[in-house]
């Protein structure tokens, strides 16, 4: 019988006084997170599962009352790649997102009302740091592994970069490492469809409207370039329509449709703010500027790198950048470009062949780790 | 051990040859049983390059670290004498840039293996002059127009390949039917096994 997360709830996490990497201070910084499975008693089966740009910490399991399971519920879970019958598995709202972390639509206590675009710039560094807190806070000293695709890739590398003793292992999936020309571009036409809604009022615009048309566009552009050519001609099937007398710009293509849709149901869940704030994360991500990974340090994290064929945004030979950084440093890395027609998305539709190469990298290493005494 | 029946005496050979505790570079690992084999009977440290996604799976499964990537282009970034031993276990036939890979593989190891079929052994010469047809056997198990393999090469092309590029072999050995030739192996040996050194 297949067994389930079940019903989960998202708890929270408050410290104070973040300093973070521009040495602005967050006086109060509050952490949405969930969890799934046990803690052991020697505390080395955590996993810490980092969120992609608009995730959440609802990682798995449902919420009362939801039909839909967390963003990566295929995946989390007893039995699953990361199973949560051997493995404790975390997962956060990154700092300056919307679903219960403290980010730009949060109070800030100085003025009593929402920071808007009074909230600092935040790194993916920033974002590390939190959760680091997070980890503590559970009393666990070393992590099994860290794990995430696409900007919670970025988060697993810095991880190795900021805390190299603190993962025995890191899965950094359709990431890189460092933020490219294309994918920056991206990133500013999003920005520049929300700054450019007269609705934005500069960040400003808690308890009015909401800057929805300009953030809807930002998520079309968005869908785009996390498909392929291949996966939108299988997903909308060519058969263009006659423009009839009524011609009047109406979705008349199924991807038109399917875009508006998306756009219009993310403006639901999504603040524009941590939209504008979490890609410039993303655009100032640069670990290869610093060499990646501490030169001085004997360290010995297990890399499993994945890509997938079809990424056009986050392409295979970023993850094998990834890879020739690992070999000069004299890692043990595995790496996988997994064939798939998905582009980006990839990381969230391959399930079995990401399920078969991260059970057995997490079982393998499990093993190796209480055969040494959890080290 | 299970890995054992997908072995050959190369294999072995190469076993034999590689010492405890060693890191190890197979280039073209497939499922990763040489791998494995080294691991459990040396206590190697082994790291694994391979094309084949399916492959990949396999060599996750048990437990080894391997690389998705084609030999060609997986050896530039390591730093010199990064192995002790790199190892072309049957896998040199499909090697593009030969002349590259092995200067590559000579800079990262400071020993490199190779062992392949030898073209020139008497039952292929003969399917070849007799028959008229290109040669299958146990080592060159694919048909012309299904083979992997870009490159036949016999016992003596490689040795005078070696001379040629003033690589030292160091030891060698000739196997034919699970047993070692000594006498004509360029006629009699159905696979080699070279060690290499700069």
């Amino acid at each position: 019988m297949r067994k389930d997360t079940g019903i989960v709830e998202t708890k929270y996490f408050t410290f104070k006084n973040f300093v973070l990497e521009n040495e602005q201070v967050l006086p109060e910084v509050t952490i949405a997170y969930e969890t799934y499975g046990k803690l052991n008693e020697q505390k080395n089966n955590a996993i810490l599962i980092t969120h992609a740009f608009t995730g959440d910490a609802h990682c798995a399991g449902y919420h009362q009352g939801d039909k839909k399971p967390g963003w990566w519920d295929t995946m989390v879970g007893p039995g699953k790649a990361f199973d949560t019958d051997k493995f404790f598995v975390i997962a956060s709202n990154v700092l300056g997102g919307c679903a219960g972390t403290t980010g730009p639509a949060s109070i800030n206590p100085a003025t009593g009302v929402e920071y808007g675009t009074d909230f600092p710039a935040i790194t993916i560094s920033d974002m590390v740091k939190a959760q680091k807190k997070l980890v503590e806070f559970f009393g666990i000293e070393k992590l099994l592994s860290v794990a995430g695709g696409s900007m919670g890739g970025m988060q697993v590398l810095q991880w190795a970069m900021n805390f190299p003793e603190f993962i025995y292992s890191a899965i950094p999936i359709a990431a890189t490492l460092r933020s490219t020309p294309q994918q920056i571009a991206f990133n500013e036409v999003g920005r520049q469809s929300i700054m450019g809604d007269v609705e934005w009022k500069k960040g400003h615009y808690y308890g009015g409207k909401e800057p929805a048309k300009g953030l809807a566009v930002a998520r079309m552009l968005g869908h785009i370039t996390y498909m392929s050519d291949y996966s939108m001609q299988k997903k909308f099937p060519v058969k263009n329509p006659e423009p009839n007398e009524n011609f009047d710009f109406n979705a008349d293509f199924e991807v038109e449709e399917y875009l508006r849709y998306r756009g219009s149901s993310f403006v639901k869940r999504f603040d524009a703010n941590s939209y504008l704030y979490l890609s410039k994360a993303i655009d100032y991500f640069d670990v290869q500027k610093d060499n990646f990974l501490p030169e001085e340090k004997n360290l010995d994290i297990k890399f499993l790198v994945i890509s997938f064929k079809s990424d056009w945004l986050y392409p295979p030979y970023q993850s094998e950048n990834i890879v020739k950084h690992l070999k000069m440093k004299g890692q043990e890395v595995t790496y996988c470009n997994i064939y798939s027609t998905y582009g980006h998305d990839a990381f969230l539709l391959e399930i079995k062949d990401e399920t078969h190469l991260i059970k057995n990298f997490l079982n393998n290493l499990y093993n190796e780790v209480f055969e040494s005494g959890g080290k | 051990m299970a890995a054992n029946k997908n072995l050959l005496l190369s294999h072995f050979k190469i076993a034999d040859i590689v010492t405890e505790k060693a890191k190890v570079l197979d280039l073209g690992c497939g499922n990763g049983d040489l791998m494995q084999y080294l691991e459990q009977t040396k206590k190697v440290n082994a790291q694994g390059v391979e094309i084949s996604e399916e492959a990949i799976y396999k060599c996750v499964e048990k437990g080894l670290c391997v690389l998705h990537s084609d030999i060609d282009n997986s050896l530039d970034s390591y730093p010199d004498n990064s192995f002790d031993f790199v190892i072309l276990s049957q896998s040199m036939q499909q090697v593009k840039k030969i002349d590259e890979v092995f200067k590559q593989c000579l800079r990262i190891g400071k020993k490199v293996i190779v062992s392949f079929p030898n073209f020139a052994n008497i039952s292929l010469r003969s399917m070849l002059f007799f028959r008229g047809m290109a040669p299958v056997a146990k080592a060159l198990p694919n048909k012309w127009n299904d083979t992997p393999n870009i490159r036949f090469l016999s016992i003596k092309d490689f040795e005078n390949f070696c001379k040629d590029n003033n690589y030292k072999v160091i030891e060698k050995y000739f196997i034919s039917n699970s047993k070692y030739v000594h006498i004509m192996p360029n006629l009699f040996a159905q696979q080699a096994v070279f060690v290499l050194t700069k």
